[in-house]
């Protein structure tokens, strides 16, 4: 589904990410880990699209197309989405009306018609339900003056309506308290279908004892240093990441003296 | 002061004539138009050397040969459609002057005059000469231009306790042929105690006309009435347009003006509200887009003379292009307007590098016990929140493009008359690159 090869990326000649390879199949889900500053939004936001950033060597492939030659809103159409670590506050428009200009917009891409205002409202309903929203959040523009838990929710509310084919989750954990974590854990549980591909980025260890991953990476200053089963995810909780970072460093000082 | 306008004859082309052809109207009348003569042939045209015309050149209007608007100007009723407003009584004026033949006059309530202010003038002379001319500064050129040529414009008066249900829509049109045309409608608005009125007032033109309106509204707002007000500024691209607006609220009035504007090359609109008795709510709020090299001034002045008053701001401008928007809000409390609210916020988007704003809030407060706050912002649009409308499908001009109408949206959801706001909304979906998208949106 996502074939990351050797991907170089950074910021105003500060190169974040130093050579990423990941490979996501159809169906599985996988984690990144790692500590701050890791480039782990980083990655997320390039997948998305976001023009700030500038990549400098390396390919991703989703789904048999060039990503990096898509635009932000084509790479949505085809099916890729992402939920902000941030995300952001629109005043002005409801939500309602955003998800329904995003999904009519998805729609004509696949050739479909648009979705009537009936019709919407009847999935937007059923959607909220798996992330136990209120309806209220519905009306009111797009996460203003919501709280932290609502944003994250109404994150995973968005992926649900949207029906991505991959969805790559920004530290969708950060923030939230243990019942808002169930809340949204539950959301992204209930859309793995087997089909649907995940990328779950995260800081804490924490979220994956609710979203079971197929694979757990970890990154470290722009690379993936370790890759491994559920039970990495463990290791790193027991040691921190200060002991994959020393290993790291040790390597590259063993490097740079041969 | 040198009479700057002896260089500007036009003006004053065959004026004797055309004042001894009023001779009829009130004395209060003829003394109102010999003392704007006056006035504006002292003080002449401002210029950017003048504080309150910094910013807003008028020498490509005091350049302009205009020629006074006269009988013969008329206009065909088809051309008119596109102008009204469903659902409100259509009173017209072509350049200035009540038309009997294209307005749909409607009954009212009794007691109640819409219509044209000469005609008011004929019947309720009393009525009239008490406000006519008491309210805008007689000082400033523009007011002192029109006052010079009162002759005819719109008159509405609302009796004690009266409410007028249907909405009075005047509109306002100008016709320009080979030569450039100046109008001066001059206009009067009186709700009596506890009388409750909606009016709209639109300054209509068409394409590639050039003409000049310098037009002055007076209104008065009896002990406990409600007045809500809409002005819209439809000029032509190429038209000029000077106007002022002056309120006159006493004890307990409810006031809500909503000034619109699109149109116009050089638009200058004066706005100011004096509150004259305890517990008056004063709204004053504002929406404009300007493009091409279009300029768009607004001088508020909200005066607090007396306690327990609030007076409610919000004024947002869309910029493109070299446009260019003045924004001044001055707010003055007097030192007997305690327990004052008064709430200013000026806004502006910039939709291009080259489009400019200026916002100048000022707070002149001699009272102690008050709560005025102002705001003041200029940006463009928030490349994040492009950003993320875009990375959920919507294509980069759609979401610029539901941005913008948000940004507009703030003004919007304040207008109380939904024809007014359905026809605005249906203006944006057209402006907006992606309109349709929006429109399918919201």
């Amino acid at each position: 589904m996502l074939k990351i090869d050797n991907l170089h990326a950074g910021i105003e000649d500060v190169e974040i990410l130093k050579g990423i390879d990941l490979n996501i199949g159809k169906g599985e889900v996988h984690a990144i880990m790692g500590p701050n500053g890791s480039g782990k939004s980083t990655l997320a936001q390039i997948l998305a699209g976001r023009e700030e950033y500038e990549v400098t060597g390396g390919a991703v492939d989703f789904d048999g197309q060039d990503l990096l030659e898509l635009e932000p809103e084509d790479r949505a159409r085809e099916g890729l989405f992402l939920a902000f670590q941030y995300p952001v506050e629109i005043p002005g428009v409801s939500n309602t009306y955003f998800l329904k200009a995003a999904l009519n917009a998805i729609r004509a891409h696949r050739g479909l018609d648009e979705i009537d205002a009936l019709d919407f409202l009847k999935l937007a309903r059923e959607k909220m339900k798996l992330v136990q929203m209120d309806e209220k959040l519905l009306k009111r523009p797009v996460n203003d003056g919501f709280s932290g838990g609502e944003k994250k929710r109404n994150e995973i509310f968005h992926m649900a309506v949207l029906d991505p084919k991959m969805a790559v989750l920004d530290e969708t954990d950060s923030g939230l308290d243990i019942d808002a974590l169930r809340i949204v854990a539950n959301g992204v549980n209930s859309l793995r279908d087997g089909e649907r591909s995940f990328l779950v980025i995260t800081h804490y260890q924490r979220l994956l004892e609710y979203i079971k991953p197929d694979h757990v990476h970890v990154l470290v200053d722009g690379k993936i240093v370790r890759s491994g089963g559920p039970e990495l995810a463990l290791e790193l909780e027991d040691q921190g990441y200060a002991i994959i970072e020393n290993e790291v460093r040790a390597a590259t000082a063993a490097a740079a003296s041969a | 002061m040198t009479a700057i306008v002896t260089d500007k004859p036009y003006l004053f082309a065959d004026y004797d004539a055309f004042d001894a052809g009023l001779a009829s109207q009130p004395e209060a009348v003829r003394a109102l138009r010999k003392d704007g003569r006056e006035r504006f042939e002292a003080v002449g045209f401002p210029t950017t050397r003048d504080e309150e015309w910094r910013f807003t050149n008028v020498a490509p209007i005091a350049k302009t040969h205009f020629r006074r608007a006269n009988d013969e100007d008329q206009l065909d009723a088809a051309k008119l459609e596109p102008f009204k407003l469903p659902e409100c009584i259509d009173l017209v004026f072509v350049n200035g002057r009540y038309s009997e033949e294209l307005s749909e006059p409607e009954a009212l309530p009794e007691g109640v005059f819409a219509g044209s202010l000469a005609t008011a003038l004929e019947e309720m002379p009393e009525i009239v000469t008490e406000q006519l001319g008491k309210h805008a500064d007689p000082g400033h050129p523009f007011v002192a231009l029109n006052s010079a040529h009162i002759e005819d414009g719109a008159f509405v008066y609302v009796p004690k306790g009266v409410r007028v249900e249907k909405t009075l829509h005047l509109l306002f049109i100008a016709t320009s042929g080979e030569e450039a045309v100046v109008s001066y409608p001059r206009n009067l608005f009186i709700a009596e105690e506890s009388a409750e009125v909606t009016v709209v007032e639109s300054y209509n033109g068409y394409s590639g006309d050039k003409y000049l309106t310098c037009t002055v509204t007076e209104i008065v707002g009896h002990e406990n009435s409600t007045i809500d007000h809409y002005r819209l500024g439809e000029e032509s691209l190429d038209a000029y347009h000077l106007g002022t607006l002056k309120i006159h609220l006493e004890r307990n009035a409810n006031f809500f003006t909503h000034s619109v504007n699109h149109g116009g090359a050089i638009v200058r609109n004066d706005i100011q509200a004096y509150l004259g008795g305890e517990g008056v709510e004063c709204t004053l709020n504002g929406l404009y887009l300007a493009r091409g090299k279009q300029l768009v001034d607004h001088h508020m002045w909200v005066d607090h003379a007396m306690p327990h008053c609030h007076s409610y701001e919000l004024f947002k401008g869309i910029l493109e292009d070299q446009s260019r928007a003045v924004f001044n809000g001055r707010i003055m409390v007097h030192q007997d307007a305690q327990k004052t609210d008064a709430k200013q916020s000026s806004q502006h988007l910039l939709l291009s590098d080259s489009a400019i704003a200026h916002s100048n809030p000022q707070l002149e407060i001699y009272a102690d016990d008050v709560r005025c706050t102002h705001g003041s912002t200029t940006g463009h649009l928030d490349d994040e929140a492009v950003f993320y409308l875009r990375s959920r499908g919507i294509g980069e001009e759609a979401a610029k493009s539901l941005l913008t109408y948000a940004f507009a949206g703030e003004v919007l959801d304040e207008f109380r008359l939904e024809t007014v706001r359905k026809g605005l909304e249906e203006f944006l979906f057209t402006r907006l690159p992606k309109g349709d998208v929006v429109r399918q949106a919201v």
